[in-house]
This record gives structure tokens, C-alpha cells and sequence, in this order.
């Protein structure tokens, strides 16, 4: 079956993107950005820094919201839904649309309670749901055999790899229908991003993922799309496979082959 | 040489010789206190001079210096026997002694009043008005027999206290019910006046019983000579404490010194509290501070939360952290003026208008008490707390705050779950700052409810059991009283190292406490990656 079929039929965009724009006061850091990303798909997004391709993302959790002067133009849809927008539940959205960080950010507190945060702020506090959820987000996220003695000890006697796999299990912990990644290898070491890659390879399975990387190689290995961004625009995006031997366009091949960024 | 410059040495140096400064005057401050203080209970021994005019002197050495202007030695003498001498201390020029000696039979008393006395057993008299034989065993056992008994009549005592009370209780009813009505409430007017008047009559039967009973006690007596031979009788109840420091052995000194350290941190002072105990002094300042900490943390974290984290950075929140700032900079005098103003005039006095107008002019909360005055040092403190909360939530790193927010919590859980706790080891940081600024603020205290003699404790037995309107003691203002005040001054000196030695060790006690559970959280709350 070919990629262009899957994309098509099958696997419908749970995300889509219309003419995006963002500015951070005066500056504009997107400019008319359009795209959708697939259902159970690894969608990557590359790009030199301060390509946009960051702050895209955080549009897709709304969490530039944080941010006193961004201000956005144009639709973001999940499912079909509006997402920006005053009338838009952030505290539900971002349930249903995780995100892992760059640097590993696990709480103060137990590994337990690191994964059960989502349930317990949203008034889960059953004992037995709690314990299910914990090792079922565990073994998702592939660190249940290293941790599961030690769950009550603090999350913050890990090592950065695991870490950053025990904030992957808090996030799908909530069983969200979208997974933001904002370069979630690149402060580990080698070994640990190839379990993070694998991992990835495993999550697309149940999870759609957005994953935005400096890595190119990165982005070849585990995406299944690929879109690159220059300046807050969105130059290329389609099948990894494709942009990485044939790009349609000149900025794309420059950047891929390291001519530049 | 342009190398040595270059790679800083000098600046190591500098700090190194600056932090040794500051090590060095701590460590002579503390030495200095300890040495001035740890002595003071330390029961010396009793030396008789003989002068060259053939008069006798007998004391304690507590000082030798060369006069500054004749050059000569001379020695600075405790002789006590105030009642006799007029003064406590003597200086003798070492040129006027013919020689001296140190007598075994030598007692030293302490009194009830006019201290110490320094002297010889000349008589006893019974309370039969026999004559005994005036010998150490027969001194000290009528002497724990008369405490015995004296014991006794604490029965009494108690019962007369409750029928004060109990009559005040009374007291405070018939005003109100005249205040309201005197004409409808006659007849309830009527009855307790003569429950107060039966109390009244119990009262003074028991008065009487006590009085007979003591002036019984008082009949025993002892006659004591000082060492030039002038005699002073006195009621044997009335000596607290008999030594013969040239007669006791090491371990009856260390015995003796427990004792007084004892007393020191358990008793009630005396003598315009140059003598006696420290105890309400010190409950006076532990529950102000800790008064204190409860009004300032609770609005310091707040006030910090809300700043830090809600409050949209602009010009208006500038201008409330430079104000914030500032405060922390007023001197604290102008506190206790404010203090005094709005809490206990106006606040205190609105109160006692409401509430207590049956008893006006006499104020409840329309004067100093320790409520005012925690609320005072509360509001000079909470700059303190402000600050170290708001630093200590600033520096959490961004990546926590997003990672919840994330995980869909709201800005106050995230608050509530993660960034309170995280922040705790700071704001122990404050709160052992402010409690260590306020354990040793007095200018204020005195504004708003300290007195040299708090005739009761903030937190007794009787109903409500916490009188906050109640003035209080306090070991800084003691620190000026007995030093400043007191009518004694070389008498008094030993007495203020001691209490700055006990204000000392209760910042010490406190902080050390807050800094252990600030460790303890620290312990928790560090990331060890990054």
C-alpha cells in the first residue's frame, strides 16, 4: 500500500492548520501557515532556530496562552473542532493534546505521582484506576521494568533518559489523541534518544505525534512527514521519504543537505 | 606582577581576610557574652580583708584594675549587704590591705529582698522565741522546715486567687448590666452585688488566716554579724537560698549552679528583675514571635504569590515591590508609632467600644497587649517574607510550571501542588529572617504592650485561656530595663550578659529548627539532573 493511499483514505487529519498567523507583539513569527497532520502519524517538524516551528506547536496546546503578547489569526481544527479561540475548554484540550518537553521536567515528587498528576488534578483519586493507569502509562512508555520497585521513590533520582520517558508516560497517562514534542532528544545522550526513537516507533500505534527536532537524521528515522519551516513559513511538507531524496524545493535541499541553518 | 593582578589573587585575599573579620568579631561577641555570663551563677568564694585603718571587709573579688588616674592597683569587692552599706560594690586600693583570709564559717544569703547578705551566724530564735544553737545543721533544718510549711499555705493562696477572681467575673457583670439597664436589671443587680459581697467576706477571712499564719512563720529568725561586727536579724523566711561557699566542695557548686540555671529559665523574677528568673520574659517573647510568624507568613506568601504570579507585570506592580522593598527599610520605631495608632487606638479601641463599653475608660483592647504588638512586628517582618517567597518561586525553573500546565491543571494547581512546595525552603529562608529581625526588636515592643513586670502570662488557667490583650515581658526590653533602669547598675550587669546570652539561644533554637526543615524539603524539592 503506498503512503499517498494511507494518507488519504484511511487515516483522516486530526489536526489542521489554516492560514496561521502568530505575532509576538509587532514581530510576525508565523506567516500563513497551512497544513494537517494525520491520525496515527509521526508528523516532524525541521527547520533552522527560530523558524517557528516551536511556537507551531505550542498553538496546537494553546500553550503560547502563557505568552502576555502573542496573538494569533487563523484556524486550528482537532477533530473537526476550533481550537483557538476564547470559547475553546484549554483545560480539556490540553488533555487531549500532551506534550514532552526538551528538557526532562519530572516534579518533586514520587514516580507515582509524577504519572497520576493528570488524574489526580482532574479529581481521580481512586485507588485502583490510579494504579491501572500508572502501569499501563509505564509499560507505554517502556520504562515499567526499570522503575516498577521503585514507584514511590522520587522522580528526581533519574537519569535524564529516563526522565524524559517518565514525562512521556505522565503525558500519555491521560490518554490524550495527540502527543507535542518539543525535541525531546536533544538533551539526552545517544543511547537514551534511541529508546526515546523507539519509543516514538511504538506510541504511533495508538497516538497521532507531532514531533519538532534539530535532528535531522532524527526526523528521517522517525517520522512519517516531514515539514520544514524558514523565516515563520512553511516551505515544504509532505511524505519523509520524499523531502528527504526529493525535495520539490531549493531551501529544502539547501537545509537537508546542510548547506545552511 | 601585572599577572598576579591579572589572575584576581588579590580580590581571593581580600574576601578571605573580610570573611576572617567578620568570623573574628562574631566569635569575641559571643565571647564576650558567654564569658560575662556563664559566671554569674558560679558561687564564688568569700574573702575577709583586713585594713590598714584595722576595719574588717568580707566578698566576693570581682574585679582588679590599675586606676586611671593615680595608677594605683585595686580590687573591686562584692560586698552585698545592701540594707547595711547603701551599695553593692567596693573598690579598695591595694595598698590600704593589711592582710587577708578566707573564713570557712562565712554564709552567703540570698534574700528576698536587697540581695545577697555576706556574713556570720551569731543567733537563732525559734517561733517560740527560744534561743537555739546557732550551728549550720540547725540553720538549715529549720529553714526547710519553714518552706515546708510556707508550702502549705499555697492552699490558701490559690483559693484566695480564685476568690479574686470569681469576684471580678462579678464585678465586670454588674457593670454591664448597669451600663444597660440599671432601673430592669435591679433585682439581678441586687443578687450578684450580694454574691460579690459574701466572696468579699471569704476573702478577707482568708486574708486574715494567711496573715496570722505568715507572721507565725516570720517568728523564726536568725541574727546575723557582717564582717566588721554590725548585726542584722532577720525572718528566717525570708532567705531564699544559705551557702557557705568557702565550705562547699566543687560538686556542690555545679549542684548549686544547675539550681540557679533552673530558676533562671522557670521562675518568676524579683527585685525589679535584677534577681530571680526570666520565665515570663522568655514565654513573653517565644509566643510573640511565633504570633508573629503566624499573622506575617500566611499574608507574605500570599502577597508574594500574588505578585509573582498573577499580578501582570507593569508599572503598578513595580511601584508595590519598590514600596514593598522600602518597608523593610523604615525604621522600626515609626512601626511601633503606627502600632500604636492604628492597632491599639484605633482598632483596639473600636473593639472595646462594641464590645466592652461597660467598662470604659478602663481599655481591654485599647491598649498594648501581645496581640498588637505581634501584629506590629508582623507588618515589619512581612517585607521579609515577601521577598524570600517571591525569589524563591521565581527561581523554579519555567519547564515545571509548562509541564503541568500541560498536563491540564489550572494555574492554581499547578500553584498548589507544585510550586508551593517547591518554594517551602525559601520561604523557611524568610521566615527564620523575619523571626530572628523580630526576636530582636524592642524600640516598637515598647509602644505597643511591653512592661518591665507582667503581673500575669498571655496563656494561663483561667477561661479563655489565651489572653491576647494581656501585656507582656519580654527578653529585649528586659535587656534595657535592668541594664538602663534598673537602680542597681553593677548589680544588674551580670543579668543583662545573661539575658542577651537566653535571646541568643532562643534565635539560635528557632532558626536552627526552620533551617533543619528547610533542609529536610530541600532534600526533596532539588532536581539532581539538569
Amino acid at each position: 500500500m503506498s503512503q499517498e493511499s494511507v494518507q488519504t483514505n484511511k487515516q483522516p487529519a486530526i489536526l489542521e492548520v489554516e492560514d496561521l498567523n502568530l505575532y509576538y507583539g509587532a514581530a510576525q513569527a508565523l506567516k500563513n501557515v497551512s497544513l494537517s497532520m494525520l491520525r496515527n502519524h509521526v508528523t516532524a517538524f525541521i527547520g533552522p532556530s527560530g523558524c517557528g516551528k516551536s511556537t507551531l506547536l505550542r498553538c496546537l496546546n494553546r500553550m503560547n496562552d502563557l505568552i502576555d503578547s502573542v496573538r494569533i489569526e487563523g484556524s486550528i481544527k482537532l477533530d473537526n473542532q476550533e481550537i483557538t479561540g476564547n470559547a475553546t475548554d484549554v483545560i480539556s484540550l490540553r488533555r487531549r493534546v500532551g506534550m514532552v518537553f526538551q528538557q526532562p521536567n519530572p516534579f518533586p515528587k514520587s514516580i507515582y505521582e509524577n504519572i497520576v498528576y493528570g488524574l489526580r488534578i482532574a479529581g481521580v483519586n481512586d485507588k485502583a484506576t490510579l494504579d491501572e493507569t500508572v502501569e499501563r502509562s509505564l509499560k507505554g512508555a517502556a520504562i515499567w521494568n526499570e522503575v516498577k520497585d521503585r514507584l514511590h521513590e522520587s522522580a528526581l533520582g533519574l537519569s535524564g533518559g529516563q526522565a524524559q520517558r517518565i514525562c512521556i508516560a505522565r503525558a500519555i497517562a491521560n490518554a490524550p489523541d495527540v502527543l507535542l514534542m518539543d525535541e525531546p532528544a536533544s538533551a539526552l545522550d545517544p543511547l537514551s534518544t534511541l529508546k526515546i526513537e523507539e519509543l516514538i516507533d511504538e506510541l504511533k500505534e495508538k497516538y497521532s505525534i507531532v514531533i519538532v527536532t534539530h535532528n535531522m537524521q532524527q526526523a528521517a528515522r522517525v517520522s512519517d512527514s516531514t515539514a520544514f519551516f524558514y523565516l515563520g513559513e512553511l516551505i515544504e511538507m509532505g511524505n519523509t521519504k520524499k523531502i528527504f531524496t526529493n525535495p520539490e524545493k531549493k531551501q529544502t535541499e539547501d537545509y537537508i543537505t546542510g548547506r545552511f541553518g | 606582577m601585572k599577572n598576579y593582578w591579572k589572575r584576581g589573587e588579590p580580590m581571593v585575599l581580600a574576601a578571605g581576610a573580610t570573611l576572617a573579620a567578620i568570623l573574628f568579631m562574631t566569635i569575641t561577641l559571643m565571647a564576650v557574652i558567654l564569658g560575662n555570663s556563664l559566671g554569674y551563677f558560679w558561687v564564688k568564694g568569700l574573702v575577709e580583708y583586713t585594713l590598714n585603718d584595722g576595719s574588717h571587709i568580707m566578698g566576693q573579688v570581682t574585679g582588679k584594675e590599675l586606676h586611671a588616674l593615680t595608677n594605683a592597683k585595686r580590687v573591686q569587692l562584692k560586698v552585698a549587704n545592701r540594707d547595711i552599706y547603701g551599695q553593692d560594690f567596693r573598690w579598695i586600693d591595694e595598698s590600704d590591705i593589711k592582710g587577708q583570709s578566707v573564713p570557712k564559717e562565712a554564709y552567703l544569703l540570698d534574700r528576698m529582698e536587697h540581695g545577697n547578705f555576706f556574713g556570720f551566724l551569731k543567733e537563732l530564735k525559734g517561733a517560740d522565741g527560744t534561743l537555739l544553737n546557732p550551728d549550720p545543721e540547725m540553720l538549715r533544718k529549720l529553714s526547710t522546715d519553714l518552706r515546708r510549711q510556707e508550702s502549705a499555705l499555697k492552699d490558701i493562696k490559690k483559693k484566695m486567687s480564685d476568690l479574686n477572681q470569681a469576684s471580678e467575673v462579678i464585678r465586670l457583670k454588674i457593670a454591664k448590666l448597669e451600663y444597660r439597664n440599671a432601673e430592669a436589671n435591679g433585682a439581678a443587680i441586687a443578687s450578684l452585688n450580694e454574691k460579690r459581697n459574701n466572696i468579699t467576706e471569704q476573702f478577707d477571712l482568708l486574708k486574715d488566716e494567711l496573715n496570722s499564719r505568715q507572721q507565725e512563720l516570720a517568728k523564726t529568725t536568725a541574727t546575723f554579724v557582717d564582717a566588721s561586727g554590725t548585726a542584722k536579724e532577720f525572718a528566717l523566711l525570708d532567705i531564699l537560698n544559705i551557702h557557705q561557699p568557702n565550705k562547699m566542695s566543687l560538686l556542690d557548686k555545679v549542684w548549686v549552679y544547675a539550681g540557679k540555671i533552673g530558676e533562671l529559665l522557670f521562675d518568676d523574677p524579683r527585685e525589679s528583675n535584677t534577681e530571680g528568673g526570666l520565665f515570663p520574659a522568655i514565654f513573653g517573647t517565644v509566643m510573640m514571635v511565633i504570633l508573629m510568624s503566624l499573622f506575617s507568613m500566611p499574608f507574605g506568601v500570599i502577597a508574594a504569590i500574588y505578585l509573582r504570579e498573577y499580578a501582570r507585570e507593569g508599572r503598578l506592580v513595580q511601584l508595590v515591590r519598590i514600596a514593598v522593598n522600602n518597608l523593610a527599610g523604615v525604621p522600626s520605631i515609626v512601626y511601633g508609632v503606627f502600632g500604636l495608632g492604628f492597632f491599639v487606638y484605633g482598632i483596639g479601641g473600636s473593639l472595646d467600644k462594641f464590645f466592652f463599653p461597660e467598662r470604659l475608660p478602663t481599655p481591654v483592647f485599647g491598649t498594648g497587649g501581645i496581640l498588637w504588638a505581634s501584629l506590629t512586628l508582623a507588618l515589619l517582618t512581612v517585607p521579609v517574607v515577601i521577598v524570600a517567597t517571591e525569589e524563591s518561586l521565581a527561581s523554579i525553573p519555567k519547564g515545571i510550571r509548562e509541564g503541568s500546565l500541560a498536563l491540564g491543571a489550572t494555574k492554581f494547581q499547578t500553584l498548589t501542588r507544585v510550586l508551593l512546595p517547591m518554594a517551602t525552603p525559601g520561604i523557611m529562608t524568610g521566615l527564620v529572617l523575619s523571626m530572628a529581625r523580630a526576636v530582636g526588636e524592642v524600640a516598637p515592643l515598647m509602644l505597643v504592650g511591653v512592661v518591665k513586670m507582667a503581673p500575669s502570662l498571655p496563656i494561663d488557667g483561667q477561661f479563655p485561656f489565651f489572653h491576647v490583650d494581656r501585656k507582656f515581658m519580654h527578653l529585649g526590653f528586659h535587656i534595657y530595663d535592668v541594664g538602663f533602669q534598673s537602680p542597681n547598675v553593677e548589680a544588674a550587669k551580670p543579668m543583662v550578659y545573661v539575658t542577651t546570652l537566653l535571646l541568643l539561644l532562643i534565635v539560635i533554637a528557632a532558626s536552627s529548627l526552620a533551617i533543619r526543615f528547610r533542609n529536610q524539603m530541600r532534600r526533596r524539592y532539588t532536581t539532581s539532573h539538569f
